[in-house]
């Protein structure tokens, strides 16, 4: 999918529902990976009940948004959860949804592989287990590959294997395109984010500048490898990289977390990004009329990044990256291609990084075996 | 039916929404989703979705364009409704 500028315009103006909501169906996860960017763990006492689910189904389907993103925490931890996702389907919502793949047994597969509209997305950090554990908990990366096995023996059809780009995966793209050609599986890379739990890992771990160049060459030659628009700061480089190339927040994208919450986008589950709750008048109702998705659609200022010749192709990147490491929403992107957000982090005489809220991290560590 | 090239859209025969598609309006036109492929498609002015939805009721595509459209236009008209046959967002009925 791409889009001319005037479309980009448009866009940036917000549209009449988002393209692309996500929602965190639970904050409850049986693992603890250590970039999550909901800081899930436990489960809110205040999640949305299965009727307030089904009820937030039914308003999607009537704001005609075609499909929404499920995730958590772990989605299929909820008890209704296929009921919440045969509801979605039934009328006609598409549903993708992510998972770290350990509820998806052979009988999982065969009833997610009986489902029209549906998209399922398999979370590894790596292309071993000693990679992907190192991040998502020990036994995780073969748990992972079971669920893949169970989808593949259940005739799924097509999933997506779902990557995180850290300073280690990144140098195993070519093993993650194997794996996903040997299950007949799409591709999919996403932007590590300083968010929630990411941020306490996002120094160590976020790509170098040399590896987010050979990262947007790499995604240039196969269009085909998914993104969801993760890598836009990167268009800076050249040729565009396929997508709206945009941050879409509150614009074209937003999230609702297990609480009804509705934040400006999946990274910024943060007070200062909270839009309004759908539990008061509806979701429609925060998405038209909330003061900060009124003012993120305002004309933004280009602040440090006006004066860049590449401001037009990243649009000076992502706004989650820059707020939870500490950065003005007008300065450059921490991982700007020329090298400007690290000279603006430079700069900062005085670190101050916003804390995530809310945090339902489990108190204590979860060490999982090996089954 | 495989989905039609640019060039041989047949302007003279009976052309529909996709029932795979959702279109749901917005300011600048209207926004298409199809289920199936799961790709969008940007309907960039209000006139072009009113021929889309006229569709349906008449018996082919040239004739929708010409009940619609000022005659000046109506190539473009066909052309874009070429384009969208080729996403797969109109079928034949």
């Amino acid at each position: 999918m791409s889009a001319d500028v005037t479309l980009r315009d448009r866009f940036e103006r917000g549209l009449a529902a988002p393209i692309c909501l996500t929602w965190e169906l639970t904050y409850a996860c049986n693992l603890a990976c250590t970039h999550c960017l909901s800081s899930s763990g436990r489960r809110d006492p205040k999640e949305l009940t299965t009727p307030e689910a089904l009820g937030l189904i039914d308003e999607i389907a009537a704001m005609q948004i075609f499909y929404i993103n499920i995730g958590g925490g772990e989605p299929m931890i909820r008890s209704d959860f296929f009921q919440i996702i045969e509801h979605a389907v039934d009328r006609h919502v598409g549903v993708k949804f992510s998972t770290n793949g350990t509820r998806i047994d052979p009988v999982a597969a065969r009833r997610l592989a009986a489902m029209d509209y549906l998209d399922i997305q398999i979370s590894i950090d790596g292309a071993d287990a000693a990679t992907s554990d190192k991040i998502r908990g020990l036994g995780t990366y073969d748990q992972a590959r079971r669920a893949m096995d169970n989808l593949k023996d259940a005739n799924f059809g097509q999933f997506k294997i779902s990557v995180v780009m850290t300073r280690d995966s990144v140098e195993q793209l070519d093993a993650f395109e194997e794996l996903a050609r040997g299950y007949g599986a799409e591709l999919r890379l996403t932007r590590l984010r300083p968010s929630g739990r990411g941020v306490d890992v996002w120094d160590q771990l976020h790509p170098t500048r040399q590896q987010n160049r050979d990262l947007y060459y790499w995604l240039l030659d196969r269009p085909n490898v998914l993104t969801g628009d993760s890598f836009f700061h990167l268009s800076a480089l050249g040729t565009p990289l396929d997508g709206l190339n945009l941050c879409g927040a509150g614009r074209v994208v937003c999230l609702i977390d297990p609480v009804g919450n509705v934040y400006a986008c999946p990274f910024v589950i943060h007070d200062e990004f909270l839009a309004g709750n759908i539990r008061a008048a509806g979701f429609d109702a925060v998405w038209t009329n909330s003061e900060l998705f009124r003012s993120l659609r305002e004309p933004g200022n280009p602040g440090a990044c006006g004066s860049c010749g590449s401001y037009d192709a990243c649009r000076g990147g992502c706004m989650a990256a820059k707020f939870f490491t500490g950065l003005e929403l007008t300065d450059p992107d921490p991982e700007c291609v020329f090298g400007h957000g690290e000279t603006a982090l430079a700069a900062k005489r005085v670190e101050i990084r916003p804390t995530p809220s809310p945090d339902h991290s489990r108190r204590t560590k979860v060490i999982l075996g090996t089954r | 039916m495989s989905a039609p090239t640019l060039a041989s859209f047949d302007a003279t025969a009976a052309w529909q929404l996709s029932e795979q598609v959702s279109l749901r309006d917005e300011s600048f036109g209207a926004l298409a989703y199809h289920h199936g492929n799961r790709r969008l498609v940007f309907l960039k002015s209000r006139e072009l979705v009113e021929v889309v939805r006229a569709l349906s009721g008449h018996e082919s595509a040239r004739a929708t364009v010409a009940a619609l459209v000022p005659e000046l236009q109506r190539s473009n008209y066909e052309a874009a409704l070429a384009s969208l046959a080729v996403s797969d967002v109109l079928n034949v009925r």
